[in-house]
Order: structure tokens, then sequence, then C-alpha cells
């Protein structure tokens, strides 16, 4: 593993160009800003082309010896397949709107990481192949040969994009750069090139349901053994439905929940919540995964990981489908979903039980989510809640980019928090909503040897928490991404030391009281609650 | 790909340094690979590598830290059941040291 630069010495960034022009300046490939490469039976579980050996670092890749034209052929195809992308190949001015709004340029200063450069990375090769101009001006018009050196180097770089599409939101055209990034990262994984962060939970989640690979028992051993916590803290017994079949809703949430910490206090969290309002719902062992790391490697393969969720919903015979607190799931079910495997036509428009309340945004994909859900609940007074069960926490809260800029759900979680605890403060504004800076990690880029990269697209959020840190004292990260809640414990560690990090669904839980509890002087990760303390020792 | 070097046998290892074929795993391995890395296997790590691989053959992943550190208290007793005892062991944290040991793969996803 690379060393960790101090953070004196990671934040102190130049923002002096280079004196080269950028196609004459090569890539410089450093440790600690890229992910190891795929396993290649793991391509190989899902039949990815050209699965092989290779290293980053070596100056051989092992491509196929016909690569130029795979990338070639790859590149033509997405033209005719996707109208937006020949257009984002097309319409960008060079303005440089997005530039500063990307959380790696803002960190690294390198100019590739300007969202305008990283797709000129590609639009160069598009170009010369492509384009009249290119073809006979060639440089001069923008255009550059396909070489070994250039495909690297957008490798390199399109593994250092997380798909937040912020730069998207103030790009004049509506360019969407995660696209091109999509594309980018589409035409190399052609070639083998995919990394083992992604490439693990996409044979994982292809084989087992879900990215970590957990099995059917081992699902009801982690369910079983955050209820005997749940009976710890609240004394009550709650036994987790799992595929139950003429259930009325299906649950789906991120895998990281069922095993990550703090994921796994979220997941305790939707327990209590459905356990107390006596929905009629069930778990699965089959479509136990919201999350979708198909989703950045081709479109194919992340419509293969999504189909489960309906063909499950269909055979165990629900209403409805209601998604956890998970961040990119929710770009997918959002915008994706309905066309790719439905519109799920053997499914019902989604009506709450407990209110009444139709679901009129879900409509046609019959997919609700968790925070809408629970808005509901508490606005319909269907929920009791103790806020100063979480008053020694001081909260902040951290939009996803894919609820925020997928899905334009901002209300409704802080609506859910300020329920539930009495210290709330916003970040920024220009930090937060649509305009939510990244965790730097997204995209299937948590691994812990590009430390340093994450650390440094993660630089722009620390430091907005920072902000409130100092100025209200601010000391728990809630977010509704499981991604997050993996990504950012390292990060806070690093840039801002004493802050805490939770899905809203934990604080939920600890808030929530419940119909025969006990006592609570513990919260869901068993640390006693302060002002309990003599209570534990009775 | 790393390979590594064990009694004239090269096993192949992932970047991150754990076992590609849990298959090539042995006793003997795990002593050699924790002597590299200054520590020196006694009884009570082997009670967690022992703990590491009976649950992988169970669920066939390895447990949450939650898990590992309920079960060892359950099983050996609170003093053990603890981060602060399993961290001791394992410095590096016990679920990439341990499971490196106890041949078991790492974890991938939003963990």
């Amino acid at each position: 593993m690379p060393k960790l630069p101090k953070p004196e010495e990671l934040s102190k960034i130049s923002l002096i160009p280079p004196e080269k022009s950028w196609m004459d300046a090569p890539a410089e490939i450093r440790e600690g800003m890229f992910c190891h490469p795929a396993k290649v039976k793991e391509l190989e579980a899902v039949s990815f082309p050209n699965a092989h050996k290779w290293s980053v670092m070596d100056k051989d890749w092992n491509l196929p010896v016909d690569w130029k034209e795979i990338f070639l052929n790859g590149i033509k195809e997405r033209l005719l397949r996707y109208r937006s992308f020949h257009v984002f190949m097309d319409i960008c001015v060079r303005c440089g709107a997005c530039a500063d709004k990307c959380h790696f340029y803002i960190s690294t200063g390198d100019p590739k990481n300007m969202p305008v450069l990283r797709a000129e990375l590609l639009r160069s090769i598009y170009r010369k192949y492509f384009t009249a101009s290119g073809k006979i001006f060639g440089k001069f018009a923008g255009a550059r040969e396909l070489t070994e050196d250039v495909l690297k180097e957008l490798w390199y770089y399109y593994y250092q994009c997380t798909e937040c599409r912020r730069c998207s939101l103030f790009c004049p055209y509506g360019i969407d750069q995660a696209e091109i990034t999509m594309i980018g990262r589409e035409i190399t994984n052609l070639l083998g090139l995919n990394i083992g962060w992604i490439g693990g939970p996409v044979a994982n989640s292809f084989r087992t349901g879900n990215h970590l690979g957990l099995e059917p028992h081992t699902l009801k051993n982690i369910m079983e053994t955050l209820a005997d916590d749940i009976e710890e803290v609240t004394g009550i017994r709650i036994d987790p439905p799992i595929n139950k079949k003429g259930a009325e809703v299906l649950f789906v949430a991120p895998s990281g929940d069922l095993f990550g910490d703090p994921g796994v206090y979220t997941a305790m969290g939707y327990l209590m919540l459905m356990h107390e309002i006596g929905l009629d719902y069930t778990w699965s062992t089959y479509a136990s995964e919201g999350g979708n790391f198909g989703f950045f490697t081709s479109m194919e393969m992340a419509k293969r990981l999504n189909s489960k969720v309906y063909a499950e919903a269909k055979r165990l015979g629900v209403k409805w489908i209601l998604g956890g607190e998970c961040g990119h799931m929710w770009r997918v079910w959002h915008q994706f979903m309905n066309t790719w495997n439905g519109p799920p036509d053997f499914l019902e428009e989604p009506v709450s039980p407990i209110t009444g309340t139709k679901f009129e945004s879900a409509k046609s994909a019959k997919v609700v989510h968790i925070m809408e859900f629970v808005a509901d609940l508490i606005k319909h007074g269907k929920l009791k809640f103790d806020p100063s069960r979480n008053d020694h926490l001081k909260v902040t809260f951290h939009d996803s980019c894919n609820t925020a800029r997928g899905m334009g759900i901002f209300e409704e979680p802080r609506y859910v928090i300020k329920s539930v605890c009495n210290h709330f403060h916003e970040m920024p504004e220009e930090t937060i909503r649509e305009r939510t800076f990244c965790c730097g990690s997204g995209s299937g880029l948590n691994a812990s040897e590009n430390m340093e990269l994450r650390l440094r697209g993660g630089f722009p959020r620390a430091s907005a928490v920072k902000y409130v840190r100092e100025r209200h004292g601010v000391n728990m990260l809630a977010n509704i991404c499981a991604l997050d809640r993996a990504a950012f414990p390292p990060l806070m560690n690093y840039w801002v030391p004493g802050v805490d990090v939770a899905g809203i669904h934990e604080l939920v839980g600890n808030a929530l009281v419940m119909e025969g509890e006990g006592e609570r002087t513990m919260n869901l990760r068993l640390e006693t609650l302060p002002g309990k303390e003599e209570a534990e020792d009775v | 790909m790393p390979m590594y070097d064990f009694q004239g046998k090269q096993i192949e290892l992932d970047d991150d340094g754990f076992l590609l074929n849990l298959d090539d795993w042995s006793k003997e391995l795990a002593i050699d690979m924790a002597g590299k890395e200054g520590i020196e296997l006694t009884e009570a790590h082997w009670e967690v590598i022992n703990f590491l691989k009976d649950y992988y053959k169970k669920y066939q992943i390895a447990p949450m830290i939650k898990v590992l550190v309920k079960e060892m208290g359950k099983m050996m007793g609170k003093d053990k059941g603890n981060t602060k005892y399993l961290y001791q062991l394992f410095p590096a944290g016990p679920a990439v040291q341990a499971c490196k040991y106890a041949g078991l793969p790492k974890p991938t996803g939003c963990v």
C-alpha cells in the first residue's frame, strides 16, 4: 500500500497548468491514484471479453493484438446506439464552466481532471477516426492518434471520475460527463481493463445476488445477529421476514448495510421501523442488492444485474418495491430500470398501507424510496420519536450525488432528520442539494490502494464538513448511501477527526419509540447513552 | 500478479497480498506470511485464525468485525471478545491481517 501524505501536504494544490499543451504532456501514472486490475476469474464469471492478467505500473498491459480495432469499433457501436453520446462528442465549446466544479480537479490541480479535458481525452480519438476535420487536419482540429499511451491515459483518468455529475449541472449545454466516463469505461472494459473493486462485486452480484457474495444462510445469520442487538437495546425481538411469498412489499437495500460498519446500524433501523409499523414486507436473498456495480462496467451488465429485482418481485407476488438508503441504486432505479426491465405491469401502483398515500412519482417503475415512505409516515403522525436520545449529536446531512442529482430527493431526508434529531446544521449552500460534493469514492472507486485519490476527491466535501464542525460543533455526518457510509469514516478521520458517520435510519432507530420497549440506555452501536451511565450499571 | 515464494513453490497472490486460491493455504504458509510481517503466530492468534476459517467454511465470507468480536466473546470469554484485544494481535486490523493469514479473500463492495 503506498504511503499516505499528511493532510498539510495533500492540501497543497498547485493550479498552475503545465507549460506543454495537454496532448504533448503524457500522463504520469502514480501509485495511490488508481485501483488494482480485476481478477481474470471475476471477469470471466460474467463473460466479459479479453479477461487477462496485467498490472497498471507495467509498461506492457498485455492487450489483445487487435486492441485498437476493438476500441474503435467500441466507439462506433456506441455512437450509433446512443444519440446522447454522439451529441456530447460534438457540442462542447470548451467554455470551461465545468472545470472547477470537479472535486478531483479542485483537489489535484491536474488539468486532465477538468471534466472538459477528461472528455477531450476521448473526443480527440473520436475526431481522428470519425470526423472529416479530424481526419484531414489532425492535431489542429483537436484530433489525435490512438496509441497505447493514449489508451493508458484515458483509462487512468476515467477511473479518476466518480460519475457524480456535478460538472453536468453547470454545463450550459447539459453535457453529461458521467455518461462520457461510462462509455469510456465500457470501451476499456472491452479490452479486459476493469478494476478489482468493480469486477469482484459484479461477479458476486451475478452469482450470489449481492456485491459481497452473502449467501442466503449468511444473510439470515447476519439479520439474526442484528435482531439480537436490537433485542439487547429495546427488549423487543424482531423476526426479519425473508423470501416471504405473498408479502405486500419487497424491500431491497444495499448489501453494504448488512456487512459494513456503520452500515449495519442503518439496517437495524430498517428492521425496527418495519416492525413498528407492522408492514407486511419481505427481504429477498435473490434480489439482495440495491447497488449495481454493473453500472460501472456496461449498460448490458447493469441491466442483467438489475433484472433480478423485478424477477424476484414477480416470483414473490408482492404489490410494489421499497428501496433502502443507497446511492447509485437510485440513479439506476429512477432513470433506467423501468425501460430496461420494465414496465412491471404485474405490480400495483404503490400505496402506503399505513397512511393510504399514493406515491405518484413511483407510478410507473413501482419503486419507492424509503425516505419518501418514512417522511410520509411522520407527516401522518404514525411514528413516535424521542429525539432527545440523539441530543449528543450535532448532525449535518450529505446529499448523495445520485439521490440528489439523479432523482432530486432533497427535502425528505432533511425532514426525517429534523424529526428525530434536535440539532441539525446545513453545510454551505454551494455544497449541498443539487450542488452537493461527491464523497470522492463513488462509482466503484472505494478500494484501499487508491486511498490518496479518495482522500483528495473527498477534500471539498470534507472542507464543508469542517466548516460546520468549527461553527456549530457538528459531530455526525448523516447520509443515505452505503458507499458514503464506507467512504466517509476514513475521509473524516483524515480531514475532520471527531466527525462520525451514520445512515439516517440509524438515527431513526435510535429515536423511535417502540411499543413495549424497555428504557433505552444504549444506542444501536451498543454504546451507553449520555446520562444513562447509572442505569447501565444497575 | 504478485507471487509468493514458499518452500520452492510459487503461490499466486492478489494485488493486496491475499491468496488467490484458498487451496494453497497451509499452516506453515500462514506462519511464514506472518513472520515476514514481524508477527509470530501464538495460540491466541490461532484462535482467531481458526475461527475465521470455520466461519468462512460455513458462510463463504469473512465475518464482519461485529460478528467476529461477538463470537470470540461467546467462545473465549469477554476479555477476548473486544476490538482492542483483536487489534493487539493483528495491528494492521483483524479484518485485513487475520483474514490474510487465514487465506480468506477480502470482501469488496460498499464496505
